[in-house]
């Protein structure tokens, strides 16, 4: 059974935001889940950006689950790319992102990009002055 | 065992010159002291990779049939205008020339994607570039309008002319305020969210050789992937401020005008740059060779990152206000350890500057010395130092009558 790995923006409606909903994807469905960025606040609408890994089978039942709660879907199709060719490793990006996607290598000081920490959030894209983040649809 | 440049070129051309980058030279003199050190090697190479906004082209780009009088007309190149106050058909472009559509800063923060410096890069690159022109036209220039294609081959001179580059030393940018600004030092967080610096440190041309003893006008030097020459200090030089006793000022202090032949550089070199909500510049990469003619010589260039400092600037009240105010000093080694303190707050730091840049050219300079491809120059004559009297002036407004 092949294992699938996707990463999704969840928007809970004010009502969910009390409900335990990751606990049954693990419990229920087997997911393993990797949370990226939350902001549920109990009482007032919800985003949650995870990466959910688990069995084709066990990843479809779950998002069916999520569908039927009444979490709205979004997978994460916006994506950030580090054109490398383009980057001077100047390291302006290094404090600006708030999830510290980016790195320097602390002999070289080089930089590196962890597309697996990226949000998505953009704030790189426009403010890295030779404009090597690029966002792709 | 003092040296001259002759007898250092006389070994440059055998092959036979030692030479090594201003990161190497402090450990070999740590092992081998000074003396020792002085006598062994003969050149120490520098580099930046940073924003120089003080950068500039300048081109002639061939008579058209009939003639066209470019000087005093319009000239746009991918639609950024270039200076033409000039010859017939000499234009000047400068690194910080935007579109006169681009909305700028009335949709702020404004994002400055192209602008001179980004025409440089593409025209270094070998690419073709719209030329746009209207003129006024005259009996020996009769036309008035010009649309085509030109590419930097076809030109008959391509010449990078940079009146400001190579800061010795600069400020440390922070805000105090409790919204984001947007300035040329970086995107700064509120409330001391942020700190940015834009020097290579001890790598960095001008705190290896503080007091300007061997760089000087006609020094040969790595200049955008090619060679070029500092012409004259550049615009803002002031030799004239706070110094440590290595002689390091801690302040932003002397400048070089550089210049070289653009079409012998290369794109990875110059490159197009955008500061978000401030404009458009040109990344420009500097390595500077510095004889090793005395242990005098070699000692100034033995400077490490914790001996050289940097003021700490609110660029949300005293900067835009002129005022003198600092926050602080702070030592190049804190500012790449990646955390400084400002008002007991601890602040992370990033780098405007590219020291991975700085380090790459250092070693490129060091290659082509090594190789005989390089050789030294000695100065024409001194930029202006500390006993020149240089004030740095600021403009003083006289209502007009």
């Amino acid at each position: 059974m092949a294992a699938v790995s996707k990463r999704l923006v969840l928007h809970f409606p004010k009502r969910l935001t009390n409900e335990p909903i990751v606990y049954k994807l693990v419990k229920d469905f087997g997911l393993e889940f990797n949370i990226i960025k939350a902001s549920v606040t109990p009482g007032e609408e919800g985003l949650l950006v995870m990466e959910l890994i688990g069995e084709q089978r066990n990843y479809d039942k779950g998002v069916k689950y999520l569908t039927e709660t009444g979490v709205k879907i979004q997978s994460l199709s916006q994506d950030v790319v580090w054109n490398e060719s383009r980057c001077t490793h100047c390291g302006a990006c290094i404090t600006l992102c708030p999830t510290g996607a980016f790195s320097l290598e602390p002999t070289t000081r080089k930089v590196s990009f962890d597309h697996t920490k990226c949000v998505v959030c953009e704030l790189c894209i426009k403010a890295c002055p030779p404009r090597a983040m690029e966002l792709y649809f | 065992m003092a040296k001259t440049v002759a007898e250092i070129n006389e070994k440059i051309k055998k092959g036979q010159a030692v030479v090594v980058t201003a990161d190497e030279i402090i450990d070999i003199a740590k092992k081998k002291g000074i003396s020792q050190t002085a006598k062994e090697v003969d050149v120490v190479t520098t580099g930046t990779f940073g924003p120089m906004c003080g950068s500039g082209a300048y081109f002639n780009v061939g008579h058209t049939k009939p003639r066209i009088k470019l000087g005093g007309g319009k000239v746009y190149l991918n639609d950024v205008l270039a200076y033409t106050g000039i010859a017939a058909v000499d234009i000047f472009l400068g690194a910080t020339a935007l579109p006169d559509d681009d909305p700028k800063n009335r949709i702020y923060p404004g994002e400055f994607r192209y602008g001179g410096g980004h025409v440089i890069e593409e025209l270094v690159a070998g690419k073709d570039v719209r030329l746009m022109a209207t003129a006024y036209g005259t009996d020996c220039y009769p036309r008035r309008k010009l649309e085509t294609l030109i590419n930097i081959k076809d030109m008959n001179e391509a010449v990078l002319f940079n009146v400001r580059n190579a800061y010795q030393n600069y400020n440390v940018a922070v805000n105090l305020s409790d919204r984001i600004i947007y300035t040329y030092m970086g995107v700064l967080k509120p409330k001391l969210g942020n700190a940015n610096y834009s020097t290579s440190g001890q790598l960095s041309p001008l705190f290896n050789d503080p007091y300007y003893k061997t760089i000087g006008i006609g020094t040969k030097i790595f200049l955008g992937g090619g060679t070029g020459y500092v012409v004259w200090q550049g615009t803002q030089h002031n030799p004239n401020v706070l110094r440590g006793d290595n002689g390091v000022p801690k302040r932003g202090a002397g400048t070089l005008a550089v210049i070289g032949d653009l079409k012998q550089m290369k794109p990875k070199w110059l490159v197009g740059t955008s500061f978000l909500g401030y404009g458009c510049t040109l990344t420009v990469g500097i390595g500077v060779p510095i004889p090793v003619l005395s242990e005098e010589m070699l000692r100034y260039t033995l400077v490490t990152d914790a001996e050289i400092f940097a003021p700490v600037v609110d660029y949300s009240e005293a900067y835009p206000q002129r005022k003198p105010d600092i926050l602080g000093e702070v030592s190049y080694a804190e500012l790449k350890g990646g955390m400084i303190k400002v008002k007991g707050q601890k602040v992370p730091t990033a780098s405007l500057s590219s020291y991975p840049g700085a380090v790459e050219i250092a070693g490129i300079l060091k290659e082509w010395i090594k190789k005989g491809n390089f050789l030294l120059t000695e100065p024409v004559a001194p930029l202006p130092g500390v006993e020149s009297g240089i004030v740095f002036k600021p403009l003083e407004e006289r209502p007009i009558p």
